[in-house]
């Protein structure tokens, strides 16, 4: 294969890396909206608050002239060698713990607001973004953070006997980020359409007052609801801080839109679409970089997403609702 | 209307409020500082301010100038583009700041330097090194080299290594690095070199790897990355993944405590540009890093030792013109020469910048090692 060709599927790689870590993302603010028609602005910084768990309970080096319970903890936590099972539990950790704020912040902001118009909401949560993002400057600090190493990182190598191809880079966290998104996609959708609770969803999306009339606690699908979505984001930290060990607290900003992009490209409320959408934009994304100019990466991106809403206005797999006159 | 009188008893008591500020700022010297103390380049102004803040403690304690003590006045611009202006008009309309130091960043100098200009405030900026910066006006100064000279010295240290071939990885949005990007462009293909890719960027991407692909298949013998010090981190960090072993150069913009727990060894065997080290054996240097270490409890880097040097000489200029007048204080500032400061020997030229020298550092073992000093 040519030079050419490899730089190709390189940056094809590179593009389907970064669409990973937007799908991840996208997943919980698509799922929150597609229940509650609500978007859900504080997502991004939920996402940043997972990143910043994984660094509390993993990160002893910087915690080392504490004393106290925490500091302990967060020792032998660190103690663990490198690898999968480390991952894992910074995952579950980082997930529970973001799980129970995004529940915490439906309960306070979201839920006494809840008969009200919409847009009230729609600035609390602008409102909850911002609280986040200077709630984590004034507690850690605006510089950014080296996050721990939870996995080595090396490059897969690829056989010479595979020719020209060996030349390919793939990381791997790049492999891991890829298999969780399209794992916690097939368990989603699994969730949404095969359980009692996804059906509760479903029907809460369609009339709330019906379903409450019904028998369904509102309240508790609506807190799932969160609590789902937040852990997705908590999970979306810790795998790329794992490929972009540099973490902050205003690095949810810029993920957080591009996700909502994304989820916007593939039919908002849509779970695959979500994660279609996402990969696309990683990959148009890239390949602007890599072959046009970095200048115009978001204008492109963008420019793809008004291209595309023109042509499908619900998106790329999202239905389009007629409403009676 | 019950508002009424509360607004006239307002208005009746301003007058008052006024004169009781203004009889306050003839005691004191005012001097407003912005700087980035949280934010993208948090770093940068939390050294800087440490450095400036050491020094009007250590001015004041010495009595102050003129039988007059300091009060510095700080305003974080959150490292937002937008918000230098807002607080600077603060600080000169509000709070009477008698002249501004700050940023370190150029592309927030930029901002606030015409509101210093339209109000006859002398501004001095400790590290912004974009030529632009004091073009904007005869009250803008900088005590730092300027973007040709750094750039220049760079170019002309990687033709001295033997680098043909160089890759750019460029901040658009930053002033001051295209600026370095331009002037080590000019010098080095007037000089031999050739550039083989003139990548781009943007302040507060993370992922870098598309724009390192398209450089690795060029095969350079060096990456000049004159970024901030948090891009370049994980610039250094992917391209070492993507399998690019070649050297990164870059400037002074590297300088920040993070740069190096973010990248670990990843910049090893690399080299940049800047204006001070902590490892200089003068006995001035030495005295200075060690009231530094003493008062924050960490070596001051290079932001700290600047913004120590600004305020410094903004009170050498404040005695020679025997009082805060704006416009006598401008001139005492541009006629500021062979001041012995922590940074080098400072002498503000006819454009207010300061000719001084430069050092180049090498990173080893994930710790900076000062190679060597480059004159003017």
């Amino acid at each position: 294969m040519s030079p050419q060709t490899i730089e190709f599927i390189q940056q094809l790689i590179n593009g389907l890396s970064q669409g990973a870590i937007y799908a991840l993302i996208a997943l919980g603010y698509t799922m929150v909206f597609g229940v509650l028609r609500f978007i859900n602005f504080a997502h991004g910084d939920l996402y940043m608050i997972g990143g910043f768990a994984g660094w509390m309970l993993f990160a002893a080096p910087e915690n080392e002239a504490k004393t106290g319970m925490w500091a302990s903890l967060s020792r032998s936590f660190a103690a663990i060698p490198p690898g999968m099972p480390k991952v894992l539990l910074a995952l579950a950790l980082a997930m529970m713990f973001c799980a129970a704020l995004g529940m915490l912040i439906e309960w306070l902001c979201y839920r006494p607001l809840r008969q009200r118009p919409r847009i009230t909401v729609l600035i609390t949560a602008i409102g909850v973004s911002l609280f986040l993002e200077s709630f984590g400057q004034y507690i850690w600090g605006a510089a950014p953070k080296s996050f721990p190493t939870l996995i080595e990182d090396p490059a897969i190598t690829i056989p010479e006997t595979w020719g020209s191809i060996s030349t390919l880079t793939v990381l791997t966290s790049q492999v891991i980020i890829f298999c969780t998104t399209l794992g916690l996609l097939a368990l989603l959708t699994f969730i949404v359409l095969k359980t009692k609770i996804g059906m509760a969803m479903r029907a809460l999306a369609f009339n709330q007052t019906a379903c409450a009339l019904m028998g369904v606690n509102v309240n508790l699908i609506i807190a799932f609801t969160f609590g789902l979505g937040s852990a997705l984001a908590g999970a979306a930290g810790i795998l790329t801080s794992i490929q972009q060990p540099s973490i902050d607290p205003l690095m949810g900003i810029l993920p957080g839109l591009k996700a909502f992009v994304a989820a916007v490209l593939g039919g908002i409320g849509n779970l695959a679409g979500a994660v279609l959408g996402a990969f696309l934009l990683g990959v148009v994304e890239t390949m602007v970089i890599g072959y046009v100019s970095p200048t115009y990466k978001d204008a492109v991106a963008f420019g793809v997403l008004i291209f595309i809403l023109l042509l499908r206005p619900a998106g790329l797999l999202g239905k389009n609702v007629r409403e009676k006159v | 209307m019950r508002i009424l009188p509360i607004l006239k008893h307002a208005l009746c008591s301003l007058p008052l409020f006024l004169t009781a500020t203004a009889a306050f700022a003839q005691n004191e010297i005012i001097v407003g500082e912005f700087a980035s103390l949280t934010g993208g380049s948090a770093s940068f102004g939390q050294s800087s301010h440490k450095g400036t803040q050491l020094a009007i403690d250590e001015l004041n304690a010495a009595g102050g100038v003129l039988g007059r003590k300091f009060k510095l006045i700080t305003e974080d611009d959150q490292s937002l583009a937008g918000q230098p202006a807002t607080i600077v008009r603060k600080l000169i309309t509000q709070d009477k700041a008698i002249a501004i130091l700050g940023e370190v960043a150029s592309s927030k100098s930029l901002e606030a330097a015409p509101i210093c200009q339209q109000n006859n405030i002398p501004m001095i900026s400790p590290a912004s090194t974009n030529p632009k910066v004091t073009e904007v006006g005869n009250y803008v100064f900088r005590i730092c080299f300027i973007d040709p000279f750094q750039g220049t010295v760079m170019s002309k240290f990687a033709l001295g290594k033997g680098y043909k071939k160089v890759a750019l990885l460029t901040d658009v949005k930053q002033d001051y690095s295209v600026g370095l990007s331009e002037f080590f462009v000019k010098h080095f293909t007037a000089n031999g070199g050739a550039i083989v890719k003139d990548q781009k960027f943007s302040t507060g991407d993370k992922d870098f790897k598309a724009q390192l692909t398209s450089i690795k298949t060029t095969k350079p013998d060096a990456i000049f990355v004159p970024g901030y010090y948090g891009e370049v981190a994980l610039i250094a960090k992917q391209a070492r993944q993507l399998g690019i072993k070649v050297p990164l150069l870059g400037g002074d913009g590297w300088v920040g405590d993070s740069l190096l727990k973010v990248a670990g060894n990843s910049l090893d065997g690399c080299f940049f540009s800047s204006h001070f080290s902590a490892e200089d054996k003068t006995p001035a240097v030495q005295d200075f890093v060690k009231k530094y270490q003493a008062k924050y409890g960490q070596a001051p880097d290079d932001m700290g030792a600047l913004g120590y040097d600004s305020a410094m000489i903004l009170a050498d200029a404040i005695k020679r013109a025997g009082g805060t007048d704006g416009a006598k204080l401008r001139d005492a500032i541009a006629a500021t020469k062979d001041y012995k400061a922590i940074t080098g020997v400072i002498t503000i030229d006819e454009k207010r910048n300061a000719s001084k020298s430069a050092v180049i550092m090498a990173i080893e073992n994930a710790g900076f090692k000062f190679l060597e000093t480059v004159a003017p």
